[in-house]
């Protein structure tokens, strides 16, 4: 089959690799019919993420038709169609149970390795490095699935596929950054970043019943968006105006009740301190670039919540923890628990209270994906979210 | 694969093999900080004190009383000297503070050697400018002296550096992670898996099950009166053997093993199982020895041993856990391939680990 494989920083070349093949009984294939480009697979693709290896298949958010079923699989049925959870979930561990399935114990078989770097192990990824599985991605023409009961949500026949495909990470993974700021009445919430995920963070903010959603990026096509398509009612330019100061003024002093950091660890800070992150970064002295955290953390109200949804790899640097310790502010951060958001979300979309498929932009064939990488990582062409159709 | 036999000579006469020693485990109790927490640590020995004091005493000579040193030394009291032999007290008593002042001063110690040689060439160049009211004798008996000095120097130097910070006190109380003293290999690991202490200990029960878990392993076959015969990898595609027995076997509580007293690698095992707070199942506590019996055979299975990172344990756990909770071991793309490192992409047919082909 064709697939779009890592071969090194900022490269990506679509090659033929083996078909997938079912290794575990739970086990499915299916056959992919709508994959996307996620803003994290930059971070990939630009370097930033530790133990890639050339070859490795990219994509982690993916939908399609079940070809294939291992032996113990029983709900799931060839000819299916599916959208697919990017964690991967067995659905019987501790964490699995409790509803956080991108904390699945059981299913990143390189866990002694995410161990080393990050303490404890999370839940194997698609297409997300080898300290995450080493799993092959989605942005292919097929995929195996493990835990084919688990992960995979059959998909009615009124939702495209452009509506469905942001359920396997995209929306899921906005919606719990507006639900982690513990939304009431009168909140006013702040979004740092427009990307995709941004979007779905400020749409699902406004759904949450927030009263006011503030939008923060450089670009003017995707504030645009913020206002026009997601529902933020304020946006602000971080190039041209001091976002601590905006904010200030906008909630008469308090600050953002909640603060969603949907930036992660490429974030651009103006000036000196954005010069130092880019110098130690590029030297290996710190992973990530936490500019929009920093900025998250000094602006949140008093005794409220920083949501962090954006990626981060590593450690950072002038982390502002007087400002969280004497304020009382709290972090919740997390890969998201897509299995536990998906049906609602689905729901949301049946009822028509949101059309997720707003944010893309560029529509691709698979062969195309280099393509659609170069433009998204360089904003190019108004980029907001490319998806690949394979077998086009 | 080439086998490496261990002499198996199995008692048969019914006498007692295995010398039982109980598995070490660290007292988990808490006492309170230690009395001596609020003291001022200092390690200073009797002779670095006296370095310190010694450079203190001369620096002040030097510098107040440069003539009369300068008399003592042999060399002439001309202004020159008398302004060397200042600056020279000016870097005794810095030294002489720093040691007396630092509370491991290493670095000042070793600053005298430096100080030491500067002396030692100053007083060798007067020695050969001739006449010029240097006297020769006393020159020379000053050269013995600081050459005296220097040696204590270097010798206290070389003892400091390689002596380690001492601890602020070891407390009984506190909780340890295993280290053998004797050279032994100890590793431990721990995972908590969703089943009963009964569940898990049937798996441990029977040893057979043993290399499905942990990865070092090749088999385990029982002989029967609780021992079996082991059969571990070793490098270059070499494999070691070994029998044990099992010492002691509490239902659902803890099992515990080890290699019979002749054989050449002394392995300790022992797995416990305690029920996990709440609905979290059931802790495991995996903790193997291996000590070498001594013997070229013995030395290098040893190695073996010591070259298994803790991480790999943690692995055979890990591994453990799914073929309880799951009923197999799951694989990636990358882990279900022979051919390692393989990248996340799909593999051939052949390329899969043979245990995988055919599902």
């Amino acid at each position: 089959m064709r697939a779009n494989c890592w071969e090194g920083a900022k490269h990506v070349k679509v090659e033929t690799v083996p078909d997938p093949q079912i290794i575990n009984s739970t086990d499915c294939i299916i056959k992919i019919s709508t994959t996307c480009i996620c803003g994290s697979d930059l971070h990939l693709f630009n370097g930033f993420v530790p133990t890639m290896e050339h070859g490795d298949i990219m994509g982690h958010e993916m939908m399609g038709e079940v070809v294939e079923t291992g032996k113990n699989v029983k709900k799931v049925k060839v000819g299916d169609r599916v959208v697919v959870p990017f964690p991967i979930a067995c659905g019987k561990c501790y964490s699995c149970k409790k509803g956080m399935t991108s904390l699945c114990e059981n299913s990143n078989p390189n866990a002694h390795i995410a161990s080393a770097i990050m303490g404890h192990s999370p839940s194997g990824v698609f297409g997300y490095s080898h300290m995450l599985g080493g799993f092959a991605g989605g942005q292919a023409e097929y995929a195996r699935v493990p835990f084919a009961d688990v992960g995979p949500l059959k998909l009615p026949d009124d939702v495209t596929d452009e509506q469905a495909v942001m359920l396997a990470d995209i929306f899921p993974t906005g919606y719990m950054g507006a639900e982690m700021c513990d939304i009431a009445p009168g909140d006013t919430i702040a979004v740092w970043g427009c990307g995709p995920v941004g979007q779905f963070a400020i749409a699902s903010a406004k759904l949450l019943g927030a009263e006011r959603v503030i939008a923060i990026d450089r670009f003017p096509y995707r504030l645009r968006m913020a206002r026009e398509r997601a529902g933020a009612d304020i946006t602000i330019n971080y190039e041209e105006t001091s976002v601590m100061e905006a904010l200030r003024e906008l909630t008469g002093g308090r600050g953002p009740d909640g603060c969603v950091d949907a930036v992660g660890l490429e974030a651009h800070t103006p000036g000196l301190v954005g010069l130092y992150d880019k110098a130690k970064q590029s030297m290996r002295q710190e992973n990530d670039r936490p500019g929009a955290l920093r900025e998250a953390i000094m602006s949140v109200a008093n005794g409220r919540t920083v949501s962090v949804i954006g990626v981060y790899s590593g450690f950072i640097d002038k982390f502002p923890m007087g400002s969280l310790m004497n304020r009382s502010v709290t972090i919740k951060s997390g890969q998201c628990h897509v299995h536990r958001y998906m049906q609602p979300l689905l729901d949301r979309i049946q009822k028509g209270e949101i059309d997720p498929s707003f944010v893309i932009t560029h529509r691709m064939k698979l062969e195309d994906a280099p393509v659609g990488y170069d433009i998204f990582t360089h904003k190019e062409d108004e980029c907001m979210k490319v998806v690949l159709k394979p077998g086009h | 694969m080439a086998t490496q036999q261990v002499p198996n000579r199995t008692r048969h006469d019914g006498s007692d093999g295995a010398q039982h020693r109980p598995m070490t485990r660290a007292p988990r109790n808490w006492k309170g900080a230690p009395d001596h927490y609020s003291e001022t640590p200092d390690w200073k020995d009797g002779t670095t004190k006296f370095l310190g004091w010694f450079s203190i005493g001369l620096g002040l000579a030097e510098i107040f009383a440069p003539r009369a040193v300068a008399k003592l030394v042999g060399v002439s009291d001309e202004d020159e000297h008398v302004g060397t032999l200042r600056q020279f007290g000016v870097r005794e008593i810095a030294a002489g503070l720093g040691i007396l002042t630092r509370p491991k001063p290493t670095y000042w110690v070793w600053s005298r050697v430096g100080g030491d040689a500067i002396d030692l060439t100053w007083l060798t160049r007067r020695l050969r400018d001739s006449g010029e009211g240097n006297d020769r004798t006393k020159l020379l008996a000053a050269i013995t002296a600081v050459a005296g000095i220097t040696a204590l120097d270097i010798m206290q130097g070389a003892k400091m550096t390689s002596e380690k910070l001492p601890s602020t006190g070891h407390d009984e109380g506190s909780f340890q992670v295993g280290k053998g003293d004797d050279g032994t290999v100890r590793l431990e690991a721990q995972v908590t898996v969703g089943a009963s202490p009964q569940e898990c200990y049937e798996f441990w029960k029977n040893l057979e099950n043993l290399p499905r878990v942990v990865g070092h392993l090749e088999s385990v076959r029982t002989l029967g009166e609780g021992r079996s015969h082991w059969k571990a990898k070793a490098p270059a595609g070499m494999s070691v053997e070994w029998d044990t027995e099992t010492i002691e076997d509490r239902p659902n509580e803890y099992i515990a093993w080890h290699a019979l007293e002749h054989e050449q690698v002394d392995n300790l095992g022992s797995v416990t199982f305690v029920p996990a707070p709440g609905d979290r199942g059931t802790e495991i506590h995996l903790e193997m020895e291996y000590h070498p019996r001594g013997g070229a055979l013995g030395a290098r299975i040893a190695n073996v041993f010591k070259k298994l990172p803790q991480m790999e344990l943690m692995m055979d756990l890990r591994r453990f856990k799914q073929l309880i909770e799951l009923g197999e071991v799951v694989q990636s793309d990358a882990t279900a391939s022979r051919k390692t490192p393989h990248p996340a992409q799909p593999n051939a047919s052949n390329e899969l680990k043979s245990e995988l082909r055919n599902r």
